[in-house]
């Protein structure tokens, strides 16, 4: 099967025919798509069309058959933890902080690299630092979203999976993580589920849409957003309602 | 005065046991969701462990120090048997939680019938520190010295296992693992090491149990750990399943309820041994399950 490249530099990730199924659903039927090295690629689609599975497909946080390359190497039987190690950060769809923890200790816990980056993510989010002790299951919506995205900054990552980090956040929120996600996609390359196409078209250069499980389109981001009907037809969205 | 001293006294020194076994098992379950139902053949490791070292021990005249020796030795062998444990039969049945209980139940059956079969079946007697057995008076009560050394051991288990959790970085992994191991997974940590090290050490804590219980009840029997490792379940889900502390505060309340229901109810009714601290623990079981779903740790149902 052809894989739709978006670009034509060597892909730092790359699916190829990539099937995933949970239970008796078949929820990524040979899903197949490279992500070039820089920059924002968005992975679009309705709810429950597989970006969040596809996501941790490439993790191997599920189950999953076909090929996945990373910087030129097969990962797809290589355990998550060393899959991470590679130089991959995930910032996960429901935050996914551990409650029962300190602030602090949910940083501490992530902390990979001899010289993790406290500098850089207490100059994004001053907060972690002075609710450092506080437990991360009292945190806000916002706050804890700081915080998924501050654990994955931590370390000098090539790549960051980010999963829709604007869900459920506030309008001013929005624009803090979306401004946030801008100043991250000058350092990593970022693959980024996002359902509101204004942080979107402010940040991703490419984008792949899937739909039932399947990549539909690939394009640059901007080509898509710029044409309502093909994003009302592939996101069932308004595309210029951001 | 002096009786309820004594049956306090000793409620706390089995109460220490209980919390011995249950610590493994709660933290084992907390972070893998594993019932391990072998977990008292770890306690049995480290009391045969234990009384085979110290009759073999010749060289050291001392008795003290033999035990203590014999006592360290049983620990080490009963984290490893656990590592073992976890590392051969567990870690391919991850996830595979039916087969776990079978698995854990089946090795515990055959654990105990290969120590039957190797020493017998029948209580073998445990030489014990002359101090142990001589007792001490408190408000009137003679209190044997032992009861205040597995009462002694179990606080600094519970110290130096809350130490291990709150101040180490693995302390950190178990505690988030407890929460969202996928999560762990996906922070670039093995996780699996941290399983094998609390299988570790869920099975010293319990081979320390084991070493106390010689002294304790004065002998090694077979089904020591099985029979137990009833109570220790109890003490986990009165305690909150996870919870150290919980598993501590239940332990207490277990030790010292059983204790009293044993002596109290057949002194002023002048009844027979109904077994009544046995099956006060039962219904204590019960009322907690009602009154606090999730244990004494946990929120109000």
């Amino acid at each position: 099967m052809a894989v739709p490249a978006v670009a034509t530099a060597p892909p730092l990730l790359e699916l190829r025919d990539v099937h995933v199924y949970l239970g008796q659903s078949h929820v990524l039927q040979g899903v197949s798509f490279a992500v070039p090295e820089g920059g924002v690629t968005a992975l679009l689609g309705r709810n429950g069309v597989g970006k969040t599975t596809t996501l941790r497909a490439v993790l191997g946080l599920t189950g999953r058959s076909g090929v996945i390359r990373y910087d030129g190497e097969e990962i797809t039987s290589t355990p998550t933890h060393k899959i991470i190690r590679r130089s991959i950060g995930y910032v996960p769809e429901d935050r996914d902080v551990f409650a029962g923890l300190t602030v602090t200790e949910n940083l501490r816990l992530a902390e990979r690299d001899a010289e993790p980056r406290y500098d850089l993510v207490y100059d994004l989010f001053p907060e972690l630092k002075t609710r450092g002790e506080q437990r991360a299951g009292t945190l806000s919506g916002g706050q804890q979203q700081m915080l998924a995205i501050g654990r994955a900054l931590l370390n000098d990552n090539r790549l960051l999976l980010v999963d829709e980090p604007t869900k459920g956040l506030a309008p001013l929120l929005v624009t803090e993580v979306a401004r946030t996600l801008e100043r991250v996609a000058e350092l990593h390359t970022v693959l980024l589920v996002e359902q509101n196409l204004g942080v979107v078209r402010a940040l991703a250069g490419d984008a792949i849409v899937l739909d039932q499980g399947l990549v539909v389109h690939t394009s640059a981001a901007r080509t898509l957003l710029a044409d309502r009907d093909l994003v009302h037809r592939l996101l069932g969205v308004s595309g210029g309602s951001h | 005065m002096s009786t309820f001293v004594v049956l306090t006294v000793t409620g706390l020194g089995l109460g220490a046991m209980y919390f011995l076994i249950a610590s493994g098992l709660s933290l084992i379950y907390g972070l893998m969701g594993v019932l391990n139902f072998a977990h008292g053949f770890f306690l049995t490791v480290g009391a045969y462990g234990t009384w085979w070292m110290e009759s073999h021990l010749g060289g050291i005249g001392n008795i003290s120090i033999r035990y203590l020796v014999s006592a360290l030795i049983g620990m080490a062998i009963g984290g490893l048997v656990a590592a073992l444990v976890e590392l051969v039969l567990i870690r391919p049945l991850y996830q595979r939680h039916i087969e776990q209980v079978l698995v854990t139940v089946g090795l515990s059956l055959a654990a105990t019938a290969l120590v039957s079969a190797i020493w017998g079946g029948d209580e073998r007697p445990f030489v014990t520190p002359a101090w142990m057995t001589d007792t001490t008076t408190i408000f009137g009560a003679r209190i044997p010295n032992d009861r205040f050394l597995e009462i002694g051991v179990a606080i600094v288990v519970l110290l130096g296992l809350e130490l291990f959790l709150r101040r180490t970085r693995y302390g950190l992994i178990i505690r988030a693992g407890a929460e969202n191991r996928a999560m762990v997974t996906a922070l670039g940590i093995d996780v699996r090491k941290a399983f094998t090290l609390v299988f570790a050490i869920g099975g010293v804590a319990a081979a320390v149990g084991g070493a106390l219980s010689n002294v304790y009840f004065g002998q090694v029997v077979p089904d020591r750990g099985t029979s137990l490792l009833i109570f220790a379940f109890i003490v986990v889900v009165i305690g909150g399943l996870g919870s150290i502390t919980g598993s501590a505060m239940a332990a207490v309340v277990v030790g010292v309820s059983q204790q009293y229901m044993n002596y109290y109810p057949q002194a002023s009714w002048h009844i027979g041994n109904w077994g009544l601290g046995d099956i006060s623990v039962v219904l204590l079981l019960g009322l907690v399950l009602l009154i606090r779903p999730r244990g004494l740790s946990g929120s109000l149902a």
